[in-house]
């Protein structure tokens, strides 16, 4: 049969084109199985034995920028604490051979720079003593005999020393403390201005505070974290009178500050996406706007709210600077909100930099960071397909 | 229908689905070639999805399914061998608003013909001034060719894409009522190029004016829920149909 | 009947008024803060941001000087970060848009991935970096070309890095501005034979090319102030010169301001360094913030 519609010549470019594309946009599935995999792979070397040690790679360093002076940093990777300045940054308290030295140096790995005040610092006697003893008398003697399970979720956090302690539990405790501050501060902060935006205030009004509350989001967590460090921790020692300038309770309100706007923009997205008809019935039937912005309005956007906050978790638990420049830093098991907490991201974000490349505690620090992924993960999971369509279910009926 | 004419597109047992929701009928009916065939019915009855089936348009929405055959030129397009794309290229198509892309005037004329192959510069010219003044639109705009085609009023606009469809030379135009968006003068206008064009090209007009039907088609389709009540001559149609909501709809008893 | 007084009682017509006023403080708290945080850097570091500030090398362990380095590497890193990461989030959104059925699992998938990555902490991405980047690419380019430079933290392995953090960015922004695109538009290319590469090439991306910008803004905006993914992946404490080649270490003014405030051998002596540090880094993520709202808002009206 003559078909007039037969194709001259098959558009093989065409094809490619398309195929090309679809290819890259797998890219970002693909992307998320590789963070997995080669996060995983790196913790891997725990479970594996000793094996990799002998790698080459093995006595190379991250960087060595933290610790040493400019002139140094074109020198080879090696790490080397016994060849640095004492003076740069705090080396006696981390260098691995420093554990005779007493139970203060070892026990807190970060940041005992005498010259530098705003972090907690464990040789000016800051440690409470009971956690103190705990570790010195305890651990040690014990130390040799765990095994990575029972160190791993012991509660001392002291990755360089004779024995190295990779207790996690600290680090939860420290990273729940200051999330759950920050949420306390900042759902209710985002949800209610994200209220006011949708449905009190005047368009003009509106046409400010938006877009000003979404230039928050784009503060960058340093700057935050700064801002925390000179500032906030300031004031919360002269209004509290707390004995330690940074604490939980101001790197709370710091991670507050990247929570507000995330909470603020879906909350809002969500209540905005309620069907405006609602609105009018409900007003139809003579209740008032505020009655109808509380009692109507947000409970039907209650499942994007809800998102709303637990992305403002994830957002929380997962950021890195804000935690380390603000929180103290001290991986103490305790709950009070006034001492100095360590944050899981902030362990990462700190250690990691001087840590040697294949040694366990790398693999350690790699792990905790399959743990937050796992967990920013599970959130998403949560807020996709639960969330979501529970809205769906509510509005459309499907 | 007259034996004398040739059809140019024949639909058999043509149904149409949008997912569950089945939008025709069991469509049979043969259009003839270089004459106005008007599409009439009721808003929702399935005459601007028989019309998009044509070219595949509906191809485009996600979920829906056809069954039965629709040939054009003998071939049916729904063919695992036919290319939509060269389908289309022979089939030129009006939509209900004016689409013109925002480009100029010129660049509109030359989209369609540039895109598979390569021509010189005297022949763009040539085949931009043709298609304008077919379309009546030349002496209007000959002089802002280079201007952006957003700035012609909506009946120029219409017209210009008009225009841009018979650029690449077709031999089927299909219209998606093209005028339901345009003041009298312009469907004045528009209208009396459908009389022009009808000597070259085979045309379906879908409208859900029925005096536009009257003016300018030869032959009228009555659509009804997704079924082709009845198809005829127009003048047939008009005065003497043979079904009874077909004269109820002429008459106005209701759509 | 009368309608003009309000029949609520008073209790309740207080607790509306409370309602009402305490969205308003929450609002005006949050703006509050913003400009209070922006007010604090403006009075301490104002007078610091000078010609001499941006154009110098630091100098004396960073307590001297200005910041020079650190404004270029990061400039640097996000121009190779743009380059890298744009046209994957332009090729996802146009998949996204243009390709995708979307109900299939393929596309859900994607749509998924693209939240979920949204979602990882930016230290995940760093660890990312370091085991992916620097240890399998690097050090498997090292292994296969005899090079040695690849296997080390360098401006490309941060930007690439860099490019997979803002991803989502890129993605969300672009197949906004690409659902913009009248739908009638397409249909009218395609009626007239063009194929879907050849619409989407003449007529959806001209017509996106903003949008595109707002998606690479935004990206540039993130990236310029993302510390924490790039602590281990390249950046630099302190450098005499600026990196002549991809596979260099860099300064970079996020990590910069990070070092000043933190690592400092003396804090206090170079806390006006730190916040004209600071009003430095919060202008640029600030303006290139202010340009992608406000280029989105005057999109959404058209």
């Amino acid at each position: 049969m003559n078909n007039p519609f037969r194709t001259t010549r098959r558009n093989i470019g065409e094809l490619i084109a398309e195929w090309s594309i679809r290819a890259v946009a797998s890219l970002s599935i693909i992307v998320i199985f590789l963070i997995f995999v080669f996060v995983f792979r790196e913790a891997s070397t725990l479970f594996l034995g000793d094996s990799d040690e002998a790698t080459p790679q093995s006595t190379q360093v991250a960087q060595t920028d933290s610790t040493s002076q400019t002139t140094s940093s074109s020198e080879p990777d090696v790490y080397n604490p016994e060849a640095e300045e004492p003076e740069v940054y705090n080396p006696e308290a981390e260098a691995p051979s420093s554990g005779e030295e007493g139970a203060p140096g070892e026990f807190i790995y970060i940041a005992a720079n005498p010259a530098y005040p705003h972090i907690y610092n464990p040789s000016t006697g800051l440690i409470p003593p009971d956690i103190d003893a705990a570790s010195t008398e305890e651990d040690v003697v014990l130390g040799d005999t765990l095994s990575f399970t029972e160190n791993f979720f012991s509660s001392t956090w002291q990755p360089v020393g004779e024995v190295p302690k990779f207790g996690i539990v600290p680090l939860l405790i420290g990273t729940a403390k200051t999330t759950l501050i920050a949420i306390l501060i900042g759902a209710p902060l985002g949800i209610l201005a994200a209220l006011f935006v949708a449905f009190f205030a005047k368009p003009w009004i509106r046409e400010i505070v938006k877009p000003g509350i979404e230039l928050l989001a784009g503060f960058p967590s340093v700057v935050i974290g700064f801002f925390c460090l000179v500032s906030v921790a300031s004031w919360v020692q002269d209004i509290t009178g707390v004995p330690y300038r940074l604490n939980a309770i101001v790197g709370g309100i710091g991670l507050s500050l990247a929570v507000i706007p995330i909470v603020f923009s879906i909350a809002e997205d969500a209540l905005s996406a309620v069907p405006k008809t609602l609105r009018e019935a409900s007003l139809a039937l003579g209740s008032t706007e505020w009655q109808t912005a509380y009692r109507v309005m947000l409970p039907a956007a209650a499942p994007g709210v809800f998102a709303a906050v637990l992305l403002g978790i994830g957002r929380a638990f997962g950021e890195t600077m804000i935690a380390i420049m603000a929180t103290g830093n001290a991986p103490l098991s305790t709950f009070s909100p006034f001492e100095p907490a360590r944050t899981v991201a902030a362990t990462i974000g700190s250690e990691m930099g001087e840590v040697v490349w294949g040694s366990e505690h790398y693999g350690v620090l790699f792990l905790l960071g399959v743990l937050l992924f796992v967990f920013s993960f599970g959130l998403n999971a949560i807020t996709e397909l639960y969330v979501k369509t529970r809205f769906i279910k509510r509005f459309q009926g499907k | 229908m007259a034996k004398d004419l040739q059809t140019k597109i024949a639909a058999h047992d043509f149904n149409f689905f949008y997912g569950q929701k089945q939008a025709l009928f069991d469509i049979n009916l043969s259009i003839p070639e270089r004459k106005v065939t008007a599409f009439i019915g009721p808003s929702g009855c399935g005459k601007s999805t028989f019309l998009r089936s044509i070219n595949r348009m509906n191809d485009l929405i996600e979920g829906t399914r056809i069954d039965g055959n629709m040939i054009v030129d003998g071939v049916n397009v729904y063919d695992k061998e036919v290319d939509v794309v060269t389908l289309r290229r022979r089939i030129g198509m009006v939509f209900q608003k004016s689409i013109p892309f925002p480009k100029s005037i010129y660049e509109n004329i030359t989209y369609g013909l540039t895109l598979n192959e390569s021509r010189t510069k005297a022949e763009l010219d040539e085949i931009v001034e043709s298609s304008l003044r077919r379309s009546a639109l030349w002496d209007e705009v000959k002089d802002r060719l280079n201007h952006s085609a957003l700035g012609m009023s909506g009946g120029q606009q219409q017209r210009l894409c008009i225009a841009r469809a018979i650029a690449i030379n077709p031999e089927i135009l299909l219209m998606d009522e093209p005028c339901s968006a345009l003041d009298p003068i312009s469907t004045a206008k528009v209208e009396e190029l459908i009389e022009e064009l009808k000597d070259t090209y085979t045309i379906v007009l879908v409208t859900h004016n029925m005096q536009q039907a009257g003016r300018v088609s030869d032959y009228t389709g009555f659509f009804l829920m997704g079924s082709l009540i009845e198809f005829d001559r127009t003048r047939t149609i008009f005065t003497s149909p043979s079904k009874k909501e077909t004269e109820d709809y002429i008459t106005g008893r209701f759509g | 009947m009368q309608f003009s007084a309000s029949t609520l009682p008073l209790p309740k017509r207080l607790l509306g008024f409370f309602a009402v006023l305490i969205a308003l403080t929450a609002a005006v708290a949050v703006v509050g803060i913003i400009l209070g945080m922006v007010g604090n850097f403006l009075a301490n570091g104002g007078t610091h941001v000078t010609w001499e500030f941006l154009t110098e090398f630091p100098r004396n362990s960073n307590t001297e000087g200005g910041i020079w380095p650190a404004l270029a590497g990061t400039t640097l890193l996000v121009m190779l970060m743009t380059l890298l990461g744009v046209p994957v989030g332009t090729a996802t959104a146009i998949y996204l848009t243009e390709f995708a059925k979307q109900d299939s699992w393929f596309a859900r998938s994607v749509r998924f991935a693209v939240n979920t990555l949204a979602g990882v902490p930016s230290i995940v991405f760093g660890l990312f970096g370091v085991g992916f980047f620097i240890q399998f690419m690097g050090g498997n380019i090292d292994a296969a070309f005899g090079t040695s430079s690849f296997g080390d933290g360098s401006l490309l392995w941060s930007s690439a890095t860099l490019a997979v953090l803002t991803l989502p960015v890129v993605i969300v922004s672009v197949e906004e501005a690409l659902r913009a695109v009248p739908r009638d538009l397409r249909e009218a290319s395609l009626a007239l034979g063009a194929t879907r590469m050849q619409t989407i090439i003449k007529v959806v991306l001209p017509n996106s090319v903003t949008g595109i910008l707002t998606g690479s803004i935004l990206a540039v905006g993130r990236g310029a102030g993302e510390v924490a993914a790039i602590l281990f992946v390249g950046v630099t404490y302190s450098s005499e010169v600026l990196p002549s080649a991809v596979t260099e270490k860099f300064m970079h003014l996020g990590y910069h301001l990070f070092v000043l405030s933190t690592q400092s051998p003396d804090v206090e002596k170079t806390l006006p360094l730190q916040f004209a540090t600071t009003l430095v880094l919060l202008g640029l993520t600030f303006l290139l913030n202010l340009t992608a709202i406000l280029i989105r808002s005057r999109l959404r009206k058209r």
